[in-house]
């Protein structure tokens, strides 16, 4: 091989690999951008995680017919939703909960989980309240949520709540996210303007108390308990014994 | 081009059932999908070219897809394994680009940007060589890995245009708009003959195992060059190699057949791998297919 070759095959190879860097770099830049940009979209049961889901749906809207209610829409090019991805708007056409899951059945990627037998144990998403313009919360008897509420009495119940002052007291509704499955017929129903109960991605509002915290109060918890410790606990002062009795003496 | 009608349709007829195909597939979906076509009940073909269900029992997918989703580390279900294994079995043995010219719904687009390229005379505004697609399907590949997507499934035009068409309403039309513009304005065939993935992948896999091909009979060939102008993936019909393998043998081929009624001599015709490459070995140039009677070559 002549200098002049071997010099023009490195050039090549130097230029090829700068055009695939380059563009590759733009087309991660827009897969990024565009497969993790949005936390909001509310998905069909049996989804996984956002970054599960993502991988495995093949866009091909197999769902769509599947689902009787024609609740799920596919996310067109340029919406803010993952394109091509099947997605549902609650307050649209919220998902009626067919205990046989046809949409999961049509799925053939196993985006929507096929283990996924009953129903009642789908997250979509979870209901929020705003208590400002909860009509319930106004004193209203509205409760319309709570009784339009497939997962009936168990996902929403109604619990009192003393009214400000006055020694009445209003019934307001309370989402138990153990059952609710954010099949977003609450926000259908909801009768105010804008809907004062919403469904969202639960772990957008989820918190997490944290093992260590024990409620000794709560029927269900048992009254010896094993100590476990702040999974991050301060700075303890050198010297000082944490292995000893004293730092649990509250409950000695 | 002949002046009678026959004659045009004779011209005309690869184009013509390829267009039939296209149109019909999309029919398909589109009718299973709107109008519930239905046959004892059971649904034609709902789905996309992504995946698709055939009388709700038999699931197809795009094999290019399921690789990379695999590569992203998520593994899918058998279904649209047995989908993926279908698609590419069918295409291993028609030829893998068989897809590109009969079926991809992209190729509407741009054979429709080709036409309109010659008839407003439009000169290559880059030059690229048509290698670039393997580049891209490297690339699919690579980066279906790395960001933990099906790459090219969430920036195909391809898919912009057949979910466009199906489930309606996007800016997906701008994608499709893209690549025609750029077909007709920047590069000759730029898609489906530079860029594309898909086809690059589906080259590669009909490479060996493709069985319909156009054969190629080199004692009536006259090199006059005609089924090069019309090919859009003009590399295939290189005439030397076609001469020794008595046949198109590339991947790159599409099996379009607009090289076939173009061709004076009648030195072009479909056929099958098998007996192609048997009559070859029995020393049988293939003459006795054509019935124009053999020509003297012009130069």
């Amino acid at each position: 091989m002549s200098e002049s070759t071997r010099r023009d095959f490195l050039v090549k190879a130097a230029q090829g690999t700068a055009l695939a860097a380059t563009g590759g770099l733009v087309w991660w830049f827009l897969l990024q951008n565009q497969a993790r940009a949005t936390p909001f979209a509310i998905r069909p049961p049996g989804a996984g995680t956002e970054a599960e889901f993502n991988a495995l749906c093949i866009k091909c809207g197999l769902c769509l017919p599947a689902c009787p209610y024609g609740t799920l829409k596919l996310a067109a090019a340029g919406e803010s939703i993952p394109i091509g991805t099947p997605y549902f708007l609650p307050r649209d056409v919220p998902c009626y909960m067919c205990p046989d899951i046809p949409c999961k059945v049509a799925c053939p990627t196993g985006a929507l989980d096929p283990e996924l037998t009953d129903i009642h144990q789908a997250s979509m998403g979870l209901a929020v309240i705003d208590i400002e313009s909860c009509l319930s919360w106004q004193g209203l008897r509205c409760e319309v949520c709570h009784r339009d509420c497939p997962v009936t009495n168990k996902a929403i119940t109604v619990v009192h709540h003393p009214r400000k002052t006055s020694k009445h007291a209003v019934f307001v509704p309370l989402v138990h996210s153990e059952h609710c499955t954010g099949c977003g017929i609450c926000e259908k129903v909801c009768p105010t303007d804008v809907p004062a109960i919403r469904i969202v991605q639960a772990d957008l509002v989820q918190g997490k108390m944290g093992a260590h915290y024990r409620l000794g109060w709560t029927i269900d918890t048992p009254i010896t308990q094993e100590f476990v410790p702040a999974q991050e606990a301060g700075p303890v002062r050198p010297g000082v014994d944490t292995t000893g009795a004293g730092v649990d003496y509250l409950n000695d | 081009m002949p002046a009678t009608l026959g004659g045009k349709l004779r011209v005309w007829r690869f184009l013509m059932a390829r267009r039939a195909v296209q149109a019909g597939l999309l029919l398909l979906f589109f009718g299973s999908l709107h109008w519930g076509w239905n046959l004892f009940g059971r649904p034609l073909l709902v789905g996309n070219y992504s995946a698709s269900e055939v009388l709700g029992l038999v699931p197809l997918a795009d094999p290019f897809a399921v690789l990379q989703t695999v590569l992203t580390g998520y593994f899918p279900t058998t279904e649209v394994l047995v989908g993926a294994g279908l698609i590419l079995l069918f295409y291993g043995v028609v030829g893998g680009r068989t897809w590109c010219a009969w079926v991809c719904p992209m190729n509407l687009v741009t054979d429709a940007a080709a036409w309109l390229r010659k008839r407003i005379k439009v000169r290559d505004l880059v030059n690229v060589t048509r290698n670039v697609r393997y580049g891209v399907l490297a690339l699919t590949l690579v980066l279906s890995a790395l960001a933990g997507v099906a790459a090219f499934e969430w920036v195909s035009p391809i898919s912009m245009l057949h979910r466009e068409l199906l489930f309606g309403a996007g800016i997906g039309w701008a994608a499709v708009l893209g690549v025609f513009l750029f077909d007709v304005l920047v590069l000759r065939d730029g898609w489906c003959g530079h860029l594309c993935p898909l086809g690059a992948f589906y080259a590669v896999l009909g490479e060996r195992t493709a069985q319909v091909r156009v054969a190629f009979v080199d004692e009536r060939c006259s090199r006059c060059g005609e089924c090069v102008r019309v090919c859009p993936e003009p590399q295939v019909l290189n005439f030397k190699k076609a001469a020794e393998a008595g046949m198109v043998a590339s991947g790159e081929c599409i099996n379009c057949g607009s090289c076939i009624p173009v061709c004076p001599e009648d030195a072009l015709r479909f056929d099958w791998r098998h007996r192609i490459v048997a009559a070859r070995r029995a020393g049988d140039p293939g003459l006795e297919k054509s019935q124009v009677p053999p020509q003297r070559r012009v130069a």
